[in-house]
């Protein structure tokens, strides 16, 4: 065996053993999930009775659909928001010399920082006050702030690879500044929004502590925080068959958006980092 | 169609640092005027203003008689060529192309046709429908040409265009542009650093330099004429040989050798702006000189030795370039030149000034042999060594080309609007 070939497969069997430890809570959901409910803590990993039992009780569950409805809805309205102000805020910062922009990025750096729990507290207070507890804004509004600054920095990489020149010609050609950012700085970020737009919802799709926090009924309730409220057949059961089956249903959305875009992602995240 | 005027235009940039100084420059319509300069000379800042790509600090600019100041570039009814090309490319040459056209709600019907004409001028008509990215360069140089020519704009503005080709494509498209240009008559602002381009392509030629205006003219004006020491040596390829000298009455002395002035050369200094006291520059191209033993007539002309160092044979003529033992000349002006020409940094030969001379391919002229050479007095260009301006007026001699000023819109030996070359006097350093 050569020195190459040794390292090779080195390198596999390093990877292979990433990949094993990582997937196992994911496979053992997946397994857990189609386990009757009575077998759910036998201990076994693979399930004696297959079922989809679970599936079809967590539908008929009105606590999911609505969570599921409520999940896609504030996920895709914080995430457009969040995306369009950003589009706007990152172009700003990557064509635009005015004062302060240091600061601004510094602030929207900091924010990104903020250890979201600390807000919880204070927003709950206001929250109720202000009446916007239990709300679809209540949760869009904390959701689209804690996006911002992530999309500010991906946008404005790829704003910034973009030449100046063809604005100036989009210009020069007879657009307006907006025409110009319209139809020829979009389209060629169009890479970048989408990469931004995925990061973005999947942040809000995950949630816990806002949407645990900020609701309590199947008016705002997303998915993590509905799951959490699952009854049991008793006061004394966990529903871990339902439990596993829902986790199931919203994960592998997620991962499949991933896994699509993943090339994107990559090099969305990386922009602007090396002269390309 | 349109006359663009500078009047006293200034660029200041928050920093106090001045682009452009007082400009002062008149394009007649249809005429292609070509701004020229090393970089960072200001030009291409020029160029963008009458865009509006960049703000005007101070004066006026007119298009068409109207003061557009405050015009947004859309607005200003002006198309741009850009040095990258600027093309989209997420869009089709087609749609490149029509863009402008789009935007201003020309109907689709005119916008096809439009493009299908330009298409069939710039010789692109099967590569419509294909995106920038698989297009080779010239091909994409045509296509930002046609973006601005389907238009029909009042002027062109181009800026730097030919600079991302290469060199046999740049004489190519040079020609092509000068054609587009004459058949469309339509009014045009060329930058570019390249004198070649400047010379084969202009109906007249800007110079500038540190963001003042040197000399406005036509080409064989410019080089006939040069009003400065700047444009002199930016003027031509190779460029203008400098040997300081002394005028003594009837005598010019220099390092290699006593001249008598001529007559044609007397009459022009007694016309011109008088100076030169504390000595004097004295220009000749390479082209004025020859090897002596092909002159049959060496009276029109003065006769020296010098020990050739390289002699450069391009087949149609040599190259040969000696040294000249002298203090040498130094100058601003000079020294900006050869740091444009990147020979900044070569080691100065301290024994003195290097001379190139243009031979005919007949001579008999060797490398690291004495030679004699030869070379025309009439021609002689003579500049003060402290303004470094020029001392020769337009009291023109019977044996000197000297061409008249462009259209007579200003006398040969001051550039336009009275744009003062000696606003920043060169100090001798």
């Amino acid at each position: 065996m050569s020195h190459r070939a040794r390292e090779t497969s080195g390198w596999s069997l390093a990877i292979l053993v990433v990949v094993v430890f990582s997937l196992v809570p994911v496979v053992w959901i997946v397994m857990l999930s189609l386990k009757t409910s009575a077998s759910a803590t036998d201990g076994s990993f693979i399930p004696h009775h297959w079922t989809l039992s679970n599936y079809s009780d967590i539908f008929k569950l009105g606590t999911f659909t609505d969570a599921l409805r409520n999940s896609i809805g504030i996920g895709l309205i914080s995430t457009l928001l969040a995306v369009a102000l950003a589009c706007a805020a990152a172009y700003a910062i990557a064509r635009l010399d005015f004062p302060g922009k240091a600061a601004i990025l510094a602030v929207a750096l900091a924010v990104a920082m903020f250890p979201q729990i600390s807000l919880v507290g204070p927003l709950y207070n206001l929250w109720r006050q202000i009446g916007l507890y239990d709300t679809w804004p209540g949760l869009i509004i904390p959701y689209m702030t804690f996006a911002l600054p992530l999309s500010i920095y991906v946008l404005s990489a790829f704003f910034r690879e973009i030449p100046w020149e063809l604005e100036q010609a989009a210009q020069v050609d007879g657009a307006t500044p907006f025409q110009a950012f319209m139809k020829v700085i979009v389209p060629l970020a169009t890479p970048g929004i989408v990469t931004t737009f995925i990061l973005v919802f999947i942040i809000c799709w995950n949630d816990f502590v806002f949407a645990i926090s900020l609701t309590s009924t199947t008016a705002a309730q997303t998915v993590p925080a509905a799951i959490s409220t699952f009854p049991g057949v008793s006061q004394f059961t966990v529903p871990y068959g339902d439990i596993a089956a829902a986790a199931v249903v919203v994960t592998v959305p997620v991962m499949l958006l991933v896994l699509l875009f993943q090339r994107r992602i990559v090099s969305g995240l990386t922009a602007g980092a090396v002269k390309g | 169609m349109a006359e663009i005027e500078f009047d006293d235009i200034t660029k200041r940039y928050p920093d106090g640092f001045e682009a452009v100084k007082h400009f002062n420059l008149d394009v007649p319509d249809g005429e292609l005027m070509i701004l020229v300069g090393p970089s960072g000379c200001g030009k291409s800042t020029a160029l963008r203003m009458v865009a509006g790509l960049e703000d005007i600090s101070d004066g006026e600019l007119k298009i068409g008689g109207q003061v557009v100041n405050e015009k947004a570039p859309k607005d200003r009814d002006i198309a741009m060529v850009f040095q990258n090309y600027a093309l989209y490319p997420h869009m089709t040459v087609r749609e490149n192309m029509g863009f402008a056209l789009k935007l201003a709600k020309v109907p689709q019907a005119e916008i096809d046709q439009k493009v299908n004409e330009a298409a069939k001028i710039l010789d692109l008509e099967q590569h419509l429908e294909r995106k920038p990215a698989n297009l080779s360069g010239g091909q994409r140089q045509r296509v930002a040409m046609g973006r601005a020519i389907v238009r029909n704009p009042s002027a062109f503005l181009m800026d730097e265009p030919l600079s991302n080709l290469d060199a046999k494509l740049r004489v190519q498209m040079r020609t092509e542009i000068s054609r587009i240009q004459h058949d469309l008559h339509t009014t045009t602002i060329y930058v570019t650093h390249d004198q070649t381009e400047a010379m084969t392509l202009g109906d007249r030629i800007a110079v500038m330099r540190a963001g003042i205006l040197q000399q406005v003219g036509q080409p064989t004006e410019l080089y006939n004429n040069p009003t400065n020491l700047f444009v002199a040596g930016f003027i031509g390829s190779p460029s203008m040989n400098f040997l300081p000298g002394e005028l003594d009455g009837d005598q010019l002395h220099l390092p290699i050798g006593t001249v008598r002035i001529p007559d044609s050369v007397r009459r022009q200094l007694d016309s011109g702006p008088g100076g030169g006291r504390s000595g004097i520059v004295a220009g000749i191209r390479p082209e004025d000189f020859e090897d002596a033993s092909l002159i049959s007539d060496r009276s029109r002309g003065h006769t020296f030795r010098a020990k050739i160092d390289v002699l450069e044979a391009m087949g149609s003529e040599y190259f040969a370039y000696f040294v000249v033992e002298s203090e040498g000349v130094s100058s601003t002006e000079l020294e900006e030149l050869a740091q444009d020409a990147g020979a900044a940094d070569l080691p100065h030969s301290h024994e003195g000034s290097q001379v190139v001379a243009r031979l005919d391919a007949a001579s008999r002229v060797r490398e690291h042999e004495e030679a004699e050479l030869w070379f025309n007095v009439d021609h002689l260009h003579l500049f003060d060594v402290e303004s470094g301006r020029t001392l020769l007026g337009d009291g023109a001699g019977p044996d000197v080309a000297r061409q008249p000023a462009a259209a007579g819109q200003q006398p040969a030996s001051e550039p336009t609007g009275g744009a003062s070359p000696a606003g920043e006097a060169p100090t001798t350093g």
